[in-house]
């Protein structure tokens, strides 16, 4: 396994996550487009580690990790909160900056 | 020397007054007229008192500083408010009281029916106040205000029916070219303080001498340009005419007997001045002559009785500000005047007004006539203030202005015969004109018709006004009568004034009983010829076209016309220029940066959709374009 297989899987990843970010309309589905994009960039912080035999990537894949998770805890709640008054978990339904 | 530092209360009883009758509105309309005039009437008693107690000490100790207060005090610049007692002052002091008493008194019977009665004679107390201060004040500065006074006090009051739009433009018409005149006060007051370093009149007279003589003739020159334009001179005449809008009282108080004459008394107090400049000296003549044909001519062809008095006022202060231009020679004469002139012309303007009350407020003149069988006291008492204006002996008018013609005669050169000969003139058709609108008036066939529309319209029915009004009438032509036959031979009211004035003994080219008998000779021609044209013959209701000279004079010798070709009609095109530059260039520019602004939000707004997902994508799309020219740019 070359360092390229994990490239391009990791590139494959973070497209698959951005097009659900942009592409679907749930927020649900957008907030997991972001963890497969974060998780992406760390296969990739890893795979370098390994190939440097440093553990600096190691670590900072484990900052992204808690980053993520308090992230989508934040997220989470904003969209319960969007829910309850709008009874929708559409993104396109929040557009209140349009007018 | 006691009461003499009560001085103050002669210009604070009438001014607290004004402000009470002011604040307190419509409360004190039953009782505000008799407040009035006991506010004139207190100070009046106050300037006797004083005068006894001046007459009281010697010559030299006549003139007293009374001091107020600082009232500016900048680094080493200091004006002190304070006021100047003295003979001159206080001559002036007692006529604006006497004669304002009286008006106030009048006008309690003249705006009887008027709902604003009490708001006039709230005005009337803030010109006297105004004009005593006027006078009184010790300094150019505190002259200032005073001077500024009674020019509001004349706005408001010439605009008192201001439910008229003709009169409200008059009022506005007399204030803007007095403003033309202010502006040569405070020209005067900063030369003189850049020269002399101070405004008051110790100062600035004492440093007088040493100065230069040009520096000096500009600040006489723009006195005289203030006076010209409170005193109704020429080039700056052209306002009284119109401000006889105002009600009557207002006429005879101020645009005849005191206010106008306030040029007369700033250039005889700068006399010092105006003698150390004799190139000015020789303008103030030169307009004093001109302005008392300029007043007499335009007085021939009014119809108007309150406009022809206005032309005679002017052409009468003409003769003030000759004489006071004269020098030391004058000076006493042209105040002598101005007292026998305030009395009888104030009585003539209160005759006027009686007329007008008689006959429906109507000024026409060809629909007078007669009126002596039915206004008996008004009659008299104008015919002896007309007998007076004349200067037939031994009215008043006689030896006042005799004296002035006597003084014009004096000197050298050309100079006496121009002058001299012009103050002649100028007697002769003041006979005529004044004659002219006696005879008008009070002789002839009775011509009292309302104006109809077509043809003379219903007859009126005259009748002689109350006490009240005729009470002062008596009074001032009881002083047309003596006053200048008293203060010339009874009482040395001359030497007096001299002590303030300098004196000079006039040497006339001609020997004096020369000069009486032609002007007695040209009054009596003047009077034959109005006798003749006005009395005897009958005369039209519509005036006649006239001669070329005639409709010059009814349109005022064209001073409206030339005040708008030189002055108006420039400034509206330099106006109009200056508004155009600013709404196209200065604007216009403001407007073009504004555009472009909103025109650049409005289409960077287009990119703020409000949808997360495009945020989204503009992001990726932005790291993609970063990602790129940073990898391109390592290439």
């Amino acid at each position: 396994m070359s360092l390229t297989h994990y490239l391009v899987l990791a590139a494959i990843l973070f497209v698959i996550g951005a097009l659900a970010v942009l592409v679907r309309r749930n927020a649900l589905v957008a907030l997991m487009g972001v963890e497969l994009m974060l998780n992406a960039g760390n296969l990739m912080l890893v795979t370098f580690a390994r190939m440097h035999g440093g553990l600096e990537g190691q670590v900072l894949a484990f900052f992204v990790m808690v980053v993520a998770a308090a992230e989508v805890v934040i997220g989470l709640a904003i969209v319960v909160a969007i829910f309850r008054t709008r009874n929708s978990a559409s993104i396109d339904d929040v557009d209140l900056l349009r007018n | 020397m006691d009461t003499v530092n009560l001085a103050w209360l002669l210009v604070a009883i009438p001014l607290a007054s004004a402000t009470l009758l002011l604040l307190l509105g419509r409360a004190s309309d039953r009782w505000g007229h008799w407040l009035g005039v006991l506010s004139s009437a207190v100070p009046a008693v106050l300037a006797i008192v004083i005068l006894a107690e001046m007459l009281g000490v010697g010559e030299d100790q006549r003139s007293t500083r009374v001091h107020l207060f600082d009232w500016i005090t900048a680094g080493d610049f200091t004006v002190r408010a304070g006021l100047l007692v003295d003979p001159l002052s206080i001559t002036f002091a007692l006529l604006i009281t006497f004669v304002g008493t009286l008006i106030h008194i009048y006008s309690v019977g003249y705006m009887a029916q008027d709902p604003d009665r009490r708001r006039f004679f709230a005005y009337l107390n803030l010109f006297i106040a105004a004009m005593l201060l006027l006078v009184l004040g010790d300094s150019f500065a505190l002259l200032f205000v005073g001077w500024e006074g009674v020019g509001l006090a004349s706005y408001l009051l010439i605009g008192f029916w201001n439910q008229r739009t003709d009169y409200a433009v008059a009022a506005k018409k007399a204030f803007v070219m007095n403003r033309v005149g202010d502006m040569g006060m405070l020209v005067a007051m900063m030369a003189m303080f850049a020269t002399f370093g101070s405004v008051d009149y110790e100062t600035v007279f004492g440093a007088v001498e040493g100065t230069n003589e040009g520096v000096l003739t500009v600040i006489g020159l723009t006195l005289l340009l203030a006076a010209c334009g409170k005193s109704a001179q020429v080039p700056l005449q052209a306002w009284l005419g119109d401000a006889m809008a105002g009600p009557t009282p207002v006429s005879a108080l101020i645009h005849a007997a005191t206010m106008v004459t306030a040029g007369v008394y700033l250039i005889v107090r700068a006399g010092a001045i105006f003698e150390a400049a004799p190139a000015a000296q020789l303008v103030v003549v030169i307009v004093g002559a001109v302005t008392l044909l300029f007043g007499a001519i335009v007085g021939t062809s009014k119809d108007d009785i309150k406009k022809a008095l206005a032309a005679s006022t002017m052409s009468q202060i003409g003769y003030m500000v000759l004489a006071a231009g004269l020098g030391p020679v004058g000076y006493a004469f042209a105040i002598f005047h101005l007292i026998t002139h305030g009395f009888f012309k104030a009585g003539l303007f209160l005759g006027a007004g009686a007329v007008m009350h008689g006959m429906n407020d109507d000024v026409n003149m060809r629909q007078f006539g007669a009126l002596r069988t039915v206004m008996r006291i008004t009659w008299v008492t104008f015919a002896l203030g007309w007998l007076a204006i004349l200067g037939i002996p031994p009215f008043s008018g006689f030896w006042s202005k005799d004296l002035i013609i006597e003084a014009a005669f004096t000197g050298t050169g050309w100079q006496p015969w121009v002058f001299g000969g012009a103050a002649l003139l100028g007697a002769g058709i003041t006979a005529l004109y004044m004659s002219r609108l006696y005879f008008m008036t009070f002789h002839g066939k009775a011509r009292w018709h309302e104006p109809g529309q077509d043809g003379p319209g219903p007859e009126r029915e005259p009748h002689e006004v109350g006490a009240l009004m005729t009470v002062p009438m008596i009074i001032l032509a009881a002083g047309s009568v003596g006053l200048g036959l008293v203060l010339y031979q009874g009482v040395p009211f001359l030497g007096f004034l001299e002590s303030v004035t300098g004196t000079a003994e006039p040497a006339p080219v001609l020997p004096r009983w020369l000069l009486i008998t032609l002007t007695l000779v040209l009054v009596v021609l003047g009077v034959l010829i109005a006798w003749r044209q006005f009395a005897v013959r009958e005369v039209p209701l519509e005036a006649p076209r006239g001669s070329a000279l005639t409709r010059a004079a009814r349109q005022d010798l064209y001073g409206d016309t030339i005040n708008e070709t030189l002055v108006m009609r420039p400034g509206q095109v330099l106006t109009r220029t200056l508004a155009a530059t600013d709404r196209y260039v200065v604007d216009g520019g403001v407007h073009r940066v504004a555009g472009l602004t909103e025109g650049l939000g409005q289409s960077l707004r287009r990119y703020q959709t409000g949808y997360a997902r495009n945020y989204a994508a503009t992001m990726l799309v932005g790291v993609i374009v970063v990602l790129v020219l940073v990898l391109a740019t390592r290439v």
